[in-house]
């Protein structure tokens, strides 16, 4: 096994509710309510959930583009959360990310140049022509051809600009890159030439991701190991095969029956969860599933499921799964 | 069959690649915009090169044909003080195109670092420079105006800086207002990511996104700056003679109304209408420009 490149102990991040002029009282959102996990270097580690169950909140917060309210993120055994602006700075180098929007995330009045050879101007490194070359290097490298460097975002279609936006990432050359639904606005076509970049990417440059998404199946394809979510706590982290094989919690049982299978004859079962996601200013008391919880049982409504490794490798938070060590 | 081979066409030829028309061409493209640039020229040859042309003087009294209507020497007649009107306007406009285009740009210029510096900043300290910014809107400005040129003999750089000292006010919520909007976009956040600086950002990403918004808004603060300072003179209380300009005249002409001097109050309305509808138009024809920009 490989070292451990980031570490996150006990993250919270929660977004306070003010109620009117008096900023006095009012509750908090609990976007991201105490998740903790090791990602080790060369890995990919997905991270799945449905929509507002904090997983950009997570990314944003790793990378220190939200300031999350406590814990800690090691990176290459530093606290992050400990550094001061210049010394922020100097880290950003080495942790990156790539947003889910490819339309909003490029400046409009820069041409592509401008926007990728900003980081390095920002980081001064190199002097203008060697920046010129890598500039020219990188956008060969996602697949662009160099002479598109001097025109503007508008001028490009999604998958192009979203490998821009991969460029603009990679040419610090980072070590961890937090892909946040990098895939997800692109058409199903592009989505697997953007994936396949990725990892391509990944081998020649031995990159850790974070690999943000909803969409199950190119998660199962990408990730090494699995993290689901749900309402800002952890619920189930496995390997990617042992996950979607043998997935313990129920809300991961719930989502993997939703994955289409691309077979007409094979009847499943399907498991449709009742409700919505409850509101995470005001979570449920005990397991924040158990509102929707199929098999919820008294002890359910009133502790908070502890986290525990059920198998090797295998976490989860429910009172339900048997086995391991409680 | 047809149409798909048209669109390779166009492709290959590079139309459909992002080829607008160039931003002056948008600009001129509108009859009325064409018009208010005509009326603006000439507004400013007739203030500028007007006088090298008509040599004649502003400030000589013609004693003997005071309250003259028009004639061969004097084409627009005189005043009650035997001034030349022609040449009275041409110097007269001036001053006003001058301290027009000067305060706007000085309200422009401070209430954009204003308005950026307010929306960038901690909440409470944008919350303290906003209210400051409404306690100086809920005073009438003419009243500022009034108190600031009674306090201040009035020359026309001070002038500049009194007529800026309120126009700058709705330049700095406006750009409150972008910087609020265009610093939460993700391309912003994605600059932070790259570990860009607060300043960088606010130059490099903040300015040039609201730029195009704020110039419309100068158009229109010029077309204000010249009729506050018309109404001002008209009140007694703008530049002091001898400097001629505009709303003085028609103030002083104002007062001989009844003796049927139309040539006393139409000259220099029709300048200041003139002044207002061209630099008016312009507006509408860079707000209309720069709506169909690049999204």
């Amino acid at each position: 096994m490989s070292e451990v490149l980031l570490e996150i102990r006990d993250l919270k991040k929660h977004f306070p509710v003010r109620g009117g002029i008096s900023r006095i009282g009012g509750g908090a959102v609990r976007a991201v309510d105490g998740v903790s996990l090791e990602v080790r270097a060369g890995e990919t580690l997905g991270i799945v959930g449905e929509s507002g169950c904090g997983k950009s909140t997570l990314g944003r917060s790793i990378l220190r583009l939200i300031d999350p309210t406590s814990g800690v993120v090691n990176f290459s055994g530093r606290n992050i959360l400990k550094l001061n602006r210049s010394q922020m700075r100097a880290i950003r180098r080495e942790m990156q990310i790539v947003f889910q929007d490819p339309y909003a995330s490029l400046n409009p009045r820069y041409t592509i140049f401008q926007t990728l050879s900003e980081p390095l101007e920002v980081h001064g490194l190199f002097d203008a022509s060697e920046r010129k070359h890598r500039v020219y290097a990188i956008l060969e490298r996602v697949g662009l051809d160099p002479s598109y460097a001097s025109r503007y975002p508008h001028e490009f279609s999604g998958g192009q600009r979203q490998r821009i936006g991969i460029a603009r990432a990679l040419i610090l050359q980072p070590k961890l890159m937090v892909l946040d639904e990098p895939v997800a606005a692109l058409d199903v076509s592009v989505q697997s030439q953007v994936i396949n970049l990725l990892e391509d990417l990944q081998d020649e440059y031995q990159l850790t991701y974070i690999f943000i998404a909803h969409d199950l199946s190119v998660v199962k394809h990408i990730s090494d190991r699995v993290l689901v979510m749900y309402l800002g706590k952890m619920a189930e982290l496995a390997s990617a095969d042992e996950l979607f094989a043998n997935p313990l919690h129920p809300y991961t049982q719930a989502l993997l029956s939703a994955v289409p299978v691309p077979n007409p004859d094979v009847r499943r079962e399907r498991q449709i969860l009742q409700g919505d996601l409850p509101s995470p200013a005001n979570p449920p008391p005990g397991c924040v599933f158990h509102t929707r919880c199929p098999i919820a049982e008294d002890v359910c409504r009133r502790e908070i499921p502890e986290w525990r490794e059920v198998k090797p490798a295998h976490f989860t938070a429910c009172h339900l799964v048997k086995g391991g060590t409680p | 069959m047809i149409s798909e081979s048209l669109l390779v066409d166009e492709i290959s030829s590079g139309a459909v690649h992002g080829e607008r028309p160039k931003f002056m061409r948008r600009f001129l493209s509108s009859g009325l915009t064409r018009l208010g640039v005509g009326m603006l020229l000439f507004l400013a040859l007739f203030s500028f090169v007007g006088p090298l042309v008509y040599r004649h003087s502003a400030v000589a009294s013609h004693l003997l044909n005071t309250a003259a209507s028009p004639s061969r020497q004097f084409p627009l007649g005189t005043d009650s003080a035997g001034h030349n009107v022609l040449a009275q306007l041409m110097v007269g406009g001036q001053s006003s195109l001058e301290v027009g285009f000067a305060a706007a740009a000085v309200a422009m210029l401070f209430g954009t670092l204003y308005g950026m510096l307010s929306g960038m900043a901690w909440s409470w300290l944008d919350a303290v420079m906003m209210r400051i910014v409404d306690i100086l809107l809920s005073i009438p400005a003419i009243f500022i105006l009034l108190f600031l040129n009674v306090v201040f003999q009035p020359s026309i750089l001070i002038m500049v800086f009194v007529l800026a000292s309120t126009a700058w006010l709705s330049v700095s919520r406006l750009v409150r207002a972008e910087t609020l909007s265009i610093k939460n976009q993700v391309y912003v956040e994605a600059a932070h990511a790259v570990g860009a600086g607060t300043w960088r950002i606010m130059l490099r990403y903040l300015l040039p996104n609201f730029l195009g918004i704020v110039l419309v808004s100068a158009t229109f603060q010029v077309a204000d700056a010249i009729l506050a300072m018309a109404g001002l003179s008209f009140l007694g209380l703008g530049l002091p003679p001898p400097t001629p300009n505009w709303g003085a005249m028609l103030s002083d002409g104002m007062n001989y109304m009844f003796q049927n001097s139309w040539w006393l109050i139409y000259p220099p309305g029709i300048c200041i209408l003139v002044a207002e509808v061209s630099i008016n138009l312009i507006g509408d024809g860079l707000r209309n420009a720069l709506e169909t920009r690049e999204r």
